[in-house]
Protein backbone atom coordinates (compact mmCIF):
# COMPACT_ATOMS: atom_id res chain seq x y z
CA UNK A 1 0.00 0.00 0.00
CA UNK A 2 1.23 3.74 -0.37
CA UNK A 3 1.85 5.54 2.97
CA UNK A 4 3.23 8.84 4.13
CA UNK A 5 6.50 7.99 5.50
CA UNK A 6 8.78 10.01 8.11
CA UNK A 7 12.58 10.52 6.83
CA UNK A 8 13.82 13.14 9.43
CA UNK A 9 12.82 16.47 10.53
CA UNK A 10 11.26 17.90 7.91
CA UNK A 11 11.56 15.37 5.29
CA UNK A 12 8.77 13.23 4.26
CA UNK A 13 8.04 10.62 1.34
CA UNK A 14 5.22 8.28 -0.38
CA UNK A 15 6.95 4.72 -0.06
CA UNK A 16 5.34 1.45 -0.59
CA UNK A 17 4.82 -0.32 2.76
CA UNK A 18 3.44 -3.61 3.54
CA UNK A 19 -0.62 -3.55 4.29
CA UNK A 20 -1.48 -3.61 8.21
CA UNK A 21 -2.46 -7.07 9.99
CA UNK A 22 -5.03 -8.12 12.46
CA UNK A 23 -2.44 -8.41 15.36
CA UNK A 24 -5.02 -8.45 17.96
CA UNK A 25 -8.45 -9.96 18.34
CA UNK A 26 -10.55 -6.93 18.49
CA UNK A 27 -8.00 -5.07 15.77
CA UNK A 28 -9.92 -3.86 12.51
CA UNK A 29 -8.46 -2.62 9.48
CA UNK A 30 -9.54 0.70 8.06
CA UNK A 31 -9.38 1.13 4.12
CA UNK A 32 -8.29 5.11 4.56
CA UNK A 33 -11.02 7.53 2.72
CA UNK A 34 -9.83 11.44 3.85
CA UNK A 35 -7.59 11.96 6.27
CA UNK A 36 -5.91 15.39 7.17
CA UNK A 37 -3.03 17.22 8.49
CA UNK A 38 -3.17 18.24 12.20
CA UNK A 39 -0.89 20.99 13.53
CA UNK A 40 0.38 18.87 16.32
CA UNK A 41 1.57 16.74 12.86
CA UNK A 42 3.96 19.68 12.92
CA UNK A 43 5.65 18.82 16.23
CA UNK A 44 6.34 15.38 14.63
CA UNK A 45 7.43 16.85 10.92
CA UNK A 46 10.06 19.30 13.10
CA UNK A 47 11.78 16.65 14.99
CA UNK A 48 10.17 17.76 18.68
CA UNK A 49 8.41 14.78 19.53
CA UNK A 50 10.81 12.62 21.20
CA UNK A 51 10.82 8.40 19.45
CA UNK A 52 9.74 9.31 16.53
CA UNK A 53 11.12 7.05 14.22
CA UNK A 54 11.99 6.98 10.44
CA UNK A 55 9.52 4.94 9.23
CA UNK A 56 6.90 5.56 10.91
CA UNK A 57 2.99 6.68 9.49
CA UNK A 58 1.85 9.55 10.47
CA UNK A 59 -1.88 10.83 10.55
CA UNK A 60 -4.35 10.58 13.68
CA UNK A 61 -6.86 12.48 11.82
CA UNK A 62 -8.47 10.16 9.16
CA UNK A 63 -12.25 8.10 8.55
CA UNK A 64 -12.41 5.12 6.03
CA UNK A 65 -14.34 2.02 5.49
CA UNK A 66 -13.69 -1.37 7.79
CA UNK A 67 -11.55 -3.42 5.50
CA UNK A 68 -11.36 -6.90 8.12
CA UNK A 69 -12.13 -7.14 10.95
CA UNK A 70 -10.66 -9.42 14.20
CA UNK A 71 -12.52 -12.51 15.68
CA UNK A 72 -13.71 -11.03 19.03
CA UNK A 73 -15.24 -7.69 17.39
CA UNK A 74 -18.74 -8.09 17.69
CA UNK A 75 -20.00 -3.54 16.71
CA UNK A 76 -18.34 -3.66 13.32
CA UNK A 77 -18.30 -5.69 10.32
CA UNK A 78 -16.30 -5.05 6.61
CA UNK A 79 -17.82 -2.10 4.56
CA UNK A 80 -19.24 -0.15 7.43
CA UNK A 81 -17.87 3.96 6.76
CA UNK A 82 -16.48 4.73 9.78
CA UNK A 83 -14.91 7.55 11.83
CA UNK A 84 -11.94 7.02 14.30
CA UNK A 85 -11.24 9.00 17.32
CA UNK A 86 -7.71 10.13 17.38
CA UNK A 87 -7.64 8.19 20.58
CA UNK A 88 -5.88 4.44 20.51
CA UNK A 89 -7.76 3.53 23.93
CA UNK A 90 -9.03 0.21 25.17
CA UNK A 91 -12.48 1.11 27.07
CA UNK A 92 -11.78 -1.03 30.61
CA UNK A 93 -9.14 -0.03 32.56
CA UNK A 94 -9.25 2.69 35.34
CA UNK A 95 -9.34 5.78 33.41
CA UNK A 96 -11.61 4.33 30.19
CA UNK A 97 -13.98 3.47 33.19
CA UNK A 98 -14.03 7.22 33.80
CA UNK A 99 -14.03 8.59 30.73
CA UNK A 100 -10.79 9.89 30.31
CA UNK A 101 -10.26 7.67 27.10
CA UNK A 102 -7.40 10.04 25.93
CA UNK A 103 -5.43 8.72 29.23
CA UNK A 104 -5.68 4.62 28.78
CA UNK A 105 -3.60 2.57 30.31
CA UNK A 106 -3.66 -0.39 28.11
CA UNK A 107 -1.99 0.82 24.84
CA UNK A 108 0.87 2.41 25.10
CA UNK A 109 4.45 0.53 26.94
CA UNK A 110 6.50 3.81 26.00
CA UNK A 111 5.25 6.04 28.62
CA UNK A 112 2.71 6.14 31.25
CA UNK A 113 2.16 10.04 30.72
CA UNK A 114 0.57 9.84 27.88
CA UNK A 115 -2.19 7.56 25.91
CA UNK A 116 -2.37 5.81 22.86
CA UNK A 117 -2.37 8.18 19.76
CA UNK A 118 -2.47 6.79 15.95
CA UNK A 119 0.76 8.23 14.04
CA UNK A 120 2.44 9.77 16.72
CA UNK A 121 5.84 8.24 17.63
CA UNK A 122 6.43 5.89 20.02
CA UNK A 123 6.09 7.93 22.69
CA UNK A 124 2.09 7.62 21.94
CA UNK A 125 2.36 4.11 21.69
CA UNK A 126 4.02 2.98 18.18
CA UNK A 127 1.09 2.95 16.01
CA UNK A 128 0.95 3.85 12.67
CA UNK A 129 -1.84 6.52 11.45
CA UNK A 130 -4.08 7.07 9.05
CA UNK A 131 -2.03 9.35 5.90
CA UNK A 132 -1.99 5.74 4.37
CA UNK A 133 -4.54 3.74 2.24
CA UNK A 134 -4.78 1.59 5.34
CA UNK A 135 -4.42 1.59 8.99
CA UNK A 136 -4.68 -0.60 11.95
CA UNK A 137 -7.23 0.18 14.15
CA UNK A 138 -6.84 -1.12 17.82
CA UNK A 139 -10.42 -1.97 19.92
CA UNK A 140 -12.67 -1.76 16.97
CA UNK A 141 -15.36 -2.25 19.55
CA UNK A 142 -14.63 0.93 21.50
CA UNK A 143 -13.30 3.62 19.29
CA UNK A 144 -14.79 3.86 16.11
CA UNK A 145 -18.18 5.26 15.02
CA UNK A 146 -20.53 4.85 11.78
CA UNK A 147 -20.78 7.94 10.54
CA UNK A 148 -24.18 9.25 10.31
CA UNK A 149 -25.65 9.22 6.72
CA UNK A 150 -26.39 12.96 6.88
CA UNK A 151 -22.94 14.14 8.14
CA UNK A 152 -20.37 14.69 5.10
CA UNK A 153 -17.20 13.21 4.68
CA UNK A 154 -15.32 16.36 5.34
CA UNK A 155 -17.14 16.87 8.34
CA UNK A 156 -16.72 13.86 9.77
CA UNK A 157 -12.65 13.62 9.51
CA UNK A 158 -12.45 17.33 11.14
CA UNK A 159 -15.03 15.25 14.50
CA UNK A 160 -12.15 12.76 14.89
CA UNK A 161 -9.75 15.92 16.71
CA UNK A 162 -9.69 19.30 15.93
CA UNK A 163 -13.23 20.26 16.07
CA UNK A 164 -13.64 17.61 18.84
CA UNK A 165 -10.92 19.71 20.84
CA UNK A 166 -11.33 22.67 19.96
CA UNK A 167 -15.08 22.19 21.67
CA UNK A 168 -13.58 20.53 24.48
CA UNK A 169 -11.29 23.02 24.93
CA UNK A 170 -14.13 25.72 25.56
CA UNK A 171 -15.90 23.61 28.05
CA UNK A 172 -12.62 23.04 29.77
CA UNK A 173 -12.56 26.68 30.63
CA UNK A 174 -15.89 26.40 32.66
CA UNK A 175 -17.45 29.58 31.01
CA UNK A 176 -20.13 31.04 32.20
CA UNK A 177 -22.97 33.23 30.61
CA UNK A 178 -21.16 36.43 29.53
CA UNK A 179 -17.51 35.69 30.54
CA UNK A 180 -14.69 37.26 28.14
CA UNK A 181 -12.32 34.21 26.57
CA UNK A 182 -9.36 35.15 24.96
CA UNK A 183 -8.00 32.16 22.66
CA UNK A 184 -4.51 31.64 21.75
CA UNK A 185 -3.56 30.57 18.35
CA UNK A 186 -6.18 31.35 14.75
CA UNK A 187 -5.77 27.49 13.58
CA UNK A 188 -8.16 24.60 13.45
CA UNK A 189 -8.31 24.49 17.01
CA UNK A 190 -8.26 28.20 18.23
CA UNK A 191 -11.00 29.06 15.69
CA UNK A 192 -12.80 25.83 16.70
CA UNK A 193 -12.50 27.07 20.53
CA UNK A 194 -13.73 30.42 19.87
CA UNK A 195 -17.09 29.06 18.01
CA UNK A 196 -17.73 26.89 20.90
CA UNK A 197 -16.98 29.34 23.67
CA UNK A 198 -20.32 31.21 22.16
CA UNK A 199 -22.51 27.85 22.59
CA UNK A 200 -21.21 28.13 26.08
CA UNK A 201 -22.38 31.60 26.76
CA UNK A 202 -19.06 33.99 26.36
CA UNK A 203 -20.09 37.51 26.32
CA UNK A 204 -16.83 37.90 24.19
CA UNK A 205 -14.33 36.09 22.55
CA UNK A 206 -11.00 37.73 22.01
CA UNK A 207 -8.99 35.61 18.94
CA UNK A 208 -5.08 36.25 19.11
CA UNK A 209 -2.78 35.23 16.67
CA UNK A 210 0.43 36.69 14.23
CA UNK A 211 -1.32 35.65 10.94
CA UNK A 212 -3.51 38.12 9.37
CA UNK A 213 -5.16 35.82 7.17
CA UNK A 214 -6.14 33.31 9.79
CA UNK A 215 -7.37 36.88 12.24
CA UNK A 216 -9.79 37.57 9.32
CA UNK A 217 -11.07 34.19 9.75
CA UNK A 218 -11.69 34.65 12.95
CA UNK A 219 -13.92 37.89 13.07
CA UNK A 220 -15.64 36.37 10.07
CA UNK A 221 -16.47 32.89 10.87
CA UNK A 222 -15.85 32.69 14.45
CA UNK A 223 -17.50 35.60 15.20
CA UNK A 224 -14.47 37.20 17.30
CA UNK A 225 -12.70 40.05 18.23
CA UNK A 226 -8.95 39.94 17.34
CA UNK A 227 -5.73 41.02 18.07
CA UNK A 228 -2.18 40.62 15.97
CA UNK A 229 -0.01 40.31 18.71
CA UNK A 230 2.62 41.33 16.24
CA UNK A 231 1.03 45.15 16.04
CA UNK A 232 1.32 45.50 19.86
CA UNK A 233 3.99 45.98 21.49
CA UNK A 234 3.52 43.86 24.48
CA UNK A 235 -0.30 42.07 23.92
CA UNK A 236 -0.41 41.14 27.48
CA UNK A 237 -0.67 45.03 28.13
CA UNK A 238 -3.36 45.23 25.18
CA UNK A 239 -5.30 42.20 26.89
CA UNK A 240 -5.36 43.76 29.86
CA UNK A 241 -6.81 47.30 28.57
CA UNK A 242 -9.70 45.59 26.19
CA UNK A 243 -10.64 44.33 29.33
CA UNK A 244 -10.87 47.19 31.59
CA UNK A 245 -7.83 46.10 33.38
CA UNK A 246 -9.49 43.17 34.61
CA UNK A 247 -8.23 40.56 32.23
CA UNK A 248 -9.85 37.69 30.07
CA UNK A 249 -12.36 35.48 32.71
CA UNK A 250 -11.13 32.23 30.94
CA UNK A 251 -7.74 31.51 28.14
CA UNK A 252 -7.36 28.92 25.81
CA UNK A 253 -4.30 28.09 24.60
CA UNK A 254 -4.50 26.68 21.17
CA UNK A 255 -0.79 27.04 20.02
CA UNK A 256 1.43 24.45 21.80
CA UNK A 257 4.52 23.83 21.69
CA UNK A 258 4.99 25.09 17.53
CA UNK A 259 4.64 28.77 19.20
CA UNK A 260 7.50 30.93 17.41
CA UNK A 261 8.16 32.37 20.59
CA UNK A 262 11.27 35.00 20.74
CA UNK A 263 13.86 34.07 19.30
CA UNK A 264 15.82 32.40 22.25
CA UNK A 265 12.15 30.46 22.97
CA UNK A 266 12.26 29.44 19.10
CA UNK A 267 15.75 28.28 19.12
CA UNK A 268 15.84 26.16 22.69
CA UNK A 269 12.53 24.62 21.61
CA UNK A 270 12.46 23.95 18.09
CA UNK A 271 15.49 24.00 17.12
CA UNK A 272 17.73 22.52 19.72
CA UNK A 273 14.96 20.84 21.14
CA UNK A 274 15.66 21.38 24.75
CA UNK A 275 11.99 22.68 26.08
CA UNK A 276 9.07 21.05 25.34
CA UNK A 277 7.60 24.00 23.44
CA UNK A 278 7.64 27.36 23.44
CA UNK A 279 5.27 28.04 26.36
CA UNK A 280 4.90 32.03 25.14
CA UNK A 281 1.19 31.31 24.40
CA UNK A 282 0.48 29.75 27.92
CA UNK A 283 2.48 32.55 29.92
CA UNK A 284 0.44 35.21 27.84
CA UNK A 285 -2.42 33.05 29.00
CA UNK A 286 -1.47 33.19 32.70
CA UNK A 287 -0.45 36.77 32.44
CA UNK A 288 -3.64 37.89 30.17
CA UNK A 289 -6.16 36.09 32.13
CA UNK A 290 -7.80 37.60 35.07
CA UNK A 291 -6.68 36.68 39.05
CA UNK A 292 -9.08 33.77 39.82
CA UNK A 293 -9.50 32.91 36.35
CA UNK A 294 -8.99 29.70 33.78
CA UNK A 295 -6.97 27.94 31.64
CA UNK A 296 -7.59 25.76 29.21
CA UNK A 297 -4.49 24.17 27.34
CA UNK A 298 -5.20 22.56 24.39
CA UNK A 299 -2.24 23.53 22.52
CA UNK A 300 0.08 20.29 22.50
CA UNK A 301 3.86 20.29 24.29
CA UNK A 302 6.44 17.69 23.99
CA UNK A 303 7.23 15.77 27.57
CA UNK A 304 10.72 17.70 28.00
CA UNK A 305 10.26 20.43 30.43
CA UNK A 306 9.09 24.29 29.25
CA UNK A 307 9.96 27.51 31.17
CA UNK A 308 6.27 28.50 32.25
CA UNK A 309 5.53 31.18 34.65
CA UNK A 310 4.12 29.20 37.23
CA UNK A 311 4.85 32.17 39.86
CA UNK A 312 1.95 34.07 38.23
CA UNK A 313 -0.41 31.41 38.00
CA UNK A 314 0.11 30.68 41.74
CA UNK A 315 -0.14 34.00 42.85
CA UNK A 316 -3.27 35.20 40.33
CA UNK A 317 -5.02 32.03 42.30
CA UNK A 318 -5.49 30.45 38.46
CA UNK A 319 -7.44 27.10 37.81
CA UNK A 320 -5.33 25.64 34.69
CA UNK A 321 -6.84 22.82 33.34
CA UNK A 322 -5.94 20.67 30.32
CA UNK A 323 -6.07 17.10 28.55
CA UNK A 324 -5.49 15.35 25.55
CA UNK A 325 -9.57 15.61 24.70
CA UNK A 326 -11.32 12.19 24.73
CA UNK A 327 -12.62 12.80 21.10
CA UNK A 328 -16.04 9.98 21.41
CA UNK A 329 -17.26 11.31 24.44
CA UNK A 330 -17.65 15.16 22.99
CA UNK A 331 -19.41 13.16 19.57
CA UNK A 332 -22.93 12.89 20.60
CA UNK A 333 -23.20 16.60 21.43
CA UNK A 334 -21.44 17.82 18.75
CA UNK A 335 -23.60 15.67 16.08
CA UNK A 336 -26.41 17.40 17.36
CA UNK A 337 -24.92 21.44 17.21
CA UNK A 338 -23.48 20.27 13.32
CA UNK A 339 -27.33 19.11 12.66
CA UNK A 340 -28.69 22.39 14.50
CA UNK A 341 -26.34 24.68 12.12
CA UNK A 342 -24.55 25.68 14.89
CA UNK A 343 -21.17 24.40 13.91
CA UNK A 344 -19.43 23.55 10.34
CA UNK A 345 -16.41 21.98 10.66
CA UNK A 346 -15.24 21.69 6.90
CA UNK A 347 -15.57 25.51 6.45
CA UNK A 348 -12.34 26.28 7.62
CA UNK A 349 -10.85 23.74 5.29
CA UNK A 350 -8.39 25.73 2.97
CA UNK A 351 -6.24 22.82 0.92
CA UNK A 352 -6.47 19.74 -0.37
CA UNK A 353 -3.74 17.41 -1.52
CA UNK A 354 -3.50 13.87 -3.04
CA UNK A 355 -1.68 11.31 -1.09
CA UNK A 356 1.11 11.36 -3.36
CA UNK A 357 1.53 15.09 -2.79
CA UNK A 358 1.58 14.61 1.03
CA UNK A 359 5.51 16.18 1.08
CA UNK A 360 3.89 19.37 -0.29
CA UNK A 361 0.97 19.61 2.15
CA UNK A 362 2.99 19.73 4.62
CA UNK A 363 5.65 22.24 3.41
CA UNK A 364 2.33 23.98 2.84
CA UNK A 365 1.05 23.84 6.04
CA UNK A 366 3.93 24.45 7.84
CA UNK A 367 5.50 27.13 6.25
CA UNK A 368 2.20 28.98 6.11
CA UNK A 369 1.94 29.60 2.54
CA UNK A 370 -1.31 30.35 0.55
CA UNK A 371 -3.96 31.03 3.44
CA UNK A 372 -3.79 27.58 4.57
CA UNK A 373 -5.79 27.19 7.45
CA UNK A 374 -6.46 23.41 7.16
CA UNK A 375 -5.15 20.48 4.77
CA UNK A 376 -7.10 17.61 3.94
CA UNK A 377 -5.13 14.37 2.42
CA UNK A 378 -6.85 12.15 0.26
CA UNK A 379 -5.85 9.09 -0.31
CA UNK B 1 -15.23 48.72 37.11
CA UNK B 2 -12.07 46.77 37.81
CA UNK B 3 -10.78 48.53 40.60
CA UNK B 4 -14.66 48.39 42.19
CA UNK B 5 -17.01 45.47 42.99
CA UNK B 6 -18.88 45.82 39.48
CA UNK B 7 -16.92 44.02 36.08
CA UNK B 8 -16.15 46.14 33.66
CA UNK B 9 -19.64 46.27 31.28
CA UNK B 10 -18.20 45.59 28.17
CA UNK B 11 -19.80 42.16 26.71
CA UNK B 12 -22.96 42.81 24.87
CA UNK B 13 -25.91 41.65 25.82
CA UNK B 14 -26.90 38.19 25.79
CA UNK B 15 -30.14 38.72 23.77
CA UNK B 16 -27.99 40.47 21.55
CA UNK B 17 -25.82 37.66 21.65
CA UNK B 18 -27.99 35.20 21.26
CA UNK B 19 -29.63 36.86 17.99
CA UNK B 20 -26.45 37.22 16.52
CA UNK B 21 -24.61 33.99 17.04
CA UNK B 22 -25.89 30.40 15.98
CA UNK B 23 -26.24 28.20 18.57
CA UNK B 24 -25.45 31.07 21.68
CA UNK B 25 -26.35 29.48 24.78
CA UNK B 26 -27.19 25.85 23.76
CA UNK B 27 -24.40 24.63 26.54
CA UNK B 28 -24.97 27.26 29.03
CA UNK B 29 -26.46 24.53 31.10
CA UNK B 30 -23.28 22.38 32.00
CA UNK B 31 -25.29 19.49 32.71
CA UNK B 32 -25.24 19.82 28.20
CA UNK B 33 -21.56 20.15 27.85
CA UNK B 34 -20.19 16.34 27.75
CA UNK B 35 -16.61 16.75 29.40
CA UNK B 36 -18.87 17.64 32.65
CA UNK B 37 -17.67 16.34 35.15
CA UNK B 38 -14.50 15.20 34.76
CA UNK B 39 -14.92 11.76 35.72
CA UNK B 40 -17.56 9.53 35.23
CA UNK B 41 -17.41 6.14 36.12
CA UNK B 42 -19.56 3.98 33.68
CA UNK B 43 -17.94 0.60 32.96
CA UNK B 44 -20.74 0.18 29.96
CA UNK B 45 -19.86 3.55 28.43
CA UNK B 46 -17.19 2.87 26.21
CA UNK B 47 -18.52 -0.27 24.61
CA UNK B 48 -15.52 -2.48 25.48
CA UNK B 49 -17.07 -6.36 26.48
CA UNK B 50 -13.89 -7.31 28.66
CA UNK B 51 -12.43 -6.21 31.36
CA UNK B 52 -9.05 -6.48 30.48
CA UNK B 53 -8.24 -6.99 26.92
CA UNK B 54 -7.23 -10.07 25.52
CA UNK B 55 -2.66 -9.64 25.20
CA UNK B 56 -1.73 -9.36 21.79
CA UNK B 57 1.72 -11.37 21.03
CA UNK B 58 4.61 -9.93 21.54
CA UNK B 59 6.68 -10.93 19.13
CA UNK B 60 10.19 -9.46 20.04
CA UNK B 61 10.69 -7.97 23.04
CA UNK B 62 9.06 -4.66 23.29
CA UNK B 63 10.84 -1.84 25.15
CA UNK B 64 8.33 -0.17 27.82
CA UNK B 65 8.35 2.68 30.83
CA UNK B 66 10.15 1.21 33.86
CA UNK B 67 6.85 3.25 35.35
CA UNK B 68 4.55 0.43 34.09
CA UNK B 69 3.66 -2.10 36.01
CA UNK B 70 3.66 -4.69 33.13
CA UNK B 71 3.53 -4.63 29.50
CA UNK B 72 0.29 -3.40 28.49
CA UNK B 73 -2.09 -5.44 26.50
CA UNK B 74 -2.16 -3.77 23.16
CA UNK B 75 0.85 -1.50 21.39
CA UNK B 76 2.24 0.05 18.33
CA UNK B 77 4.55 -2.16 16.35
CA UNK B 78 5.55 0.59 13.63
CA UNK B 79 8.90 0.46 13.68
CA UNK B 80 10.76 -1.80 16.02
CA UNK B 81 14.46 -0.69 17.50
CA UNK B 82 17.57 -0.98 14.99
CA UNK B 83 20.69 -0.15 14.75
CA UNK B 84 22.63 2.40 17.06
CA UNK B 85 19.26 4.21 17.65
CA UNK B 86 17.36 1.39 19.07
CA UNK B 87 20.49 0.77 21.30
CA UNK B 88 19.40 4.26 22.87
CA UNK B 89 16.59 4.06 22.44
CA UNK B 90 16.58 0.80 24.72
CA UNK B 91 18.24 1.84 27.24
CA UNK B 92 16.64 5.33 27.44
CA UNK B 93 13.76 2.93 28.61
CA UNK B 94 15.38 0.51 30.82
CA UNK B 95 17.54 2.79 32.78
CA UNK B 96 15.41 6.25 33.23
CA UNK B 97 11.73 6.80 33.95
CA UNK B 98 9.51 9.77 32.66
CA UNK B 99 10.32 11.80 35.05
CA UNK B 100 14.08 12.18 34.14
CA UNK B 101 15.07 14.44 31.91
CA UNK B 102 18.01 11.89 30.37
CA UNK B 103 15.06 10.04 29.60
CA UNK B 104 13.64 12.49 27.04
CA UNK B 105 17.19 14.11 26.42
CA UNK B 106 18.49 10.54 25.38
CA UNK B 107 15.27 10.11 23.32
CA UNK B 108 15.93 13.12 21.39
CA UNK B 109 19.49 12.30 20.57
CA UNK B 110 18.14 8.86 19.45
CA UNK B 111 16.06 10.60 17.30
CA UNK B 112 19.17 12.43 15.46
CA UNK B 113 21.24 9.29 15.11
CA UNK B 114 17.60 7.49 13.57
CA UNK B 115 18.12 10.26 11.00
CA UNK B 116 21.52 9.98 9.85
CA UNK B 117 21.54 6.19 9.97
CA UNK B 118 18.72 6.10 8.06
CA UNK B 119 20.05 8.55 5.26
CA UNK B 120 23.37 6.45 4.89
CA UNK B 121 21.12 3.32 4.41
CA UNK B 122 19.27 4.58 1.54
CA UNK B 123 22.21 5.90 0.02
CA UNK B 124 22.77 1.89 -0.71
CA UNK B 125 19.51 1.70 -2.13
CA UNK B 126 17.66 2.46 -5.46
CA UNK B 127 15.53 4.94 -3.78
CA UNK B 128 18.32 7.53 -1.66
CA UNK B 129 16.93 10.09 0.13
CA UNK B 130 16.52 13.38 -1.63
CA UNK B 131 15.83 16.49 0.36
CA UNK B 132 14.48 18.44 -2.65
CA UNK B 133 11.32 16.43 -2.68
CA UNK B 134 11.16 15.18 0.69
CA UNK B 135 11.32 18.75 2.32
CA UNK B 136 8.02 19.64 -0.30
CA UNK B 137 9.99 23.07 -1.08
CA UNK B 138 8.70 22.80 -5.21
CA UNK B 139 5.04 23.49 -3.20
CA UNK B 140 6.67 26.81 -2.71
CA UNK B 141 6.17 27.63 -6.56
CA UNK B 142 2.39 27.10 -6.41
CA UNK B 143 1.15 28.31 -3.12
CA UNK B 144 2.14 32.28 -3.48
CA UNK B 145 5.52 32.20 -1.48
CA UNK B 146 6.49 36.17 -1.49
CA UNK B 147 2.28 37.17 -1.03
CA UNK B 148 2.48 34.96 2.00
CA UNK B 149 5.27 35.78 3.96
CA UNK B 150 4.15 39.35 3.33
CA UNK B 151 2.32 41.43 6.67
CA UNK B 152 3.15 41.02 10.40
CA UNK B 153 4.44 37.25 10.69
CA UNK B 154 6.72 37.56 13.41
CA UNK B 155 8.29 33.61 11.98
CA UNK B 156 10.41 35.61 9.44
CA UNK B 157 13.18 35.77 12.28
CA UNK B 158 14.00 32.71 12.17
CA UNK B 159 12.99 31.23 9.04
CA UNK B 160 16.33 31.78 7.64
CA UNK B 161 17.62 28.93 9.99
CA UNK B 162 15.45 26.19 8.27
CA UNK B 163 17.10 25.67 5.13
CA UNK B 164 20.42 25.62 6.87
CA UNK B 165 19.14 23.40 9.10
CA UNK B 166 17.60 21.13 6.45
CA UNK B 167 20.49 21.79 3.97
CA UNK B 168 23.69 22.30 5.80
CA UNK B 169 24.71 18.96 7.35
CA UNK B 170 24.25 17.42 3.37
CA UNK B 171 26.69 19.98 2.40
CA UNK B 172 29.28 19.35 5.45
CA UNK B 173 28.73 15.66 4.43
CA UNK B 174 29.37 16.18 0.50
CA UNK B 175 32.03 18.79 1.10
CA UNK B 176 33.93 16.54 3.07
CA UNK B 177 33.30 13.51 0.90
CA UNK B 178 34.85 15.69 -1.85
CA UNK B 179 37.77 17.04 0.61
CA UNK B 180 38.47 13.39 0.82
CA UNK B 181 38.77 12.50 -2.49
CA UNK B 182 40.67 15.11 -3.93
CA UNK B 183 43.33 14.47 -0.72
CA UNK B 184 43.20 10.36 -1.80
CA UNK B 185 43.76 11.01 -5.28
CA UNK B 186 45.93 14.14 -5.03
CA UNK B 187 48.43 11.57 -2.57
CA UNK B 188 47.82 8.98 -5.38
CA UNK B 189 48.95 11.52 -7.96
CA UNK B 190 52.50 12.32 -5.74
CA UNK B 191 53.38 8.81 -5.73
CA UNK B 192 53.11 8.24 -8.99
CA UNK B 193 55.66 11.76 -9.71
Amino acid sequence: MKAMVYRGPYKIRVEEKPEPIIEHPNDAIVKVTLAAICGSDLHLYHGMMPDTRVGMTFGHEFIGVVERVGPSVQNLQPGDRVMVPFNVYCGSCYFCARGLYANCHNVNPNATAVGGIYGYSYTCGGYDGGQAEYVRVPFADVGPARIPDWMSDEDAVLLTDAMSTGYFGAQLGDIVEGDTVVVFGAGPVGLYAARSAWLMGAGRVIVVDHLEYRLEKARTWAFAETRNFAEYDDIVVELKRSTGHLGADVAIDAVGAEADGNFLQHVTAAKLKLQGGSPIALNWAIDGVRKGGTISVMGAYGPIFSAVKFGDAMNKGLTLRMNQCPVKRQWPRLFEHIRNGYLSPSEIVTHRFPLEHIAEGYHTFSAKLDGCIKTLIVP
Amino acid sequence: MTYTADKPALAPSSDELRARIPGWGADLDPKDRPAVPRERFDRAASGAHWDFPDRQPEKEPRERSIEHGMLPPVFGTSVPLRGASGALRRYAYARYSEGRAAHWLLLVLADRVDAWESHLASLATLRPDNPITQTGVLSEVRHHPLASRRGTRVDRSHTWMDPVLVAGPWALVGGTAVLAVRRVLGRGSRRRR
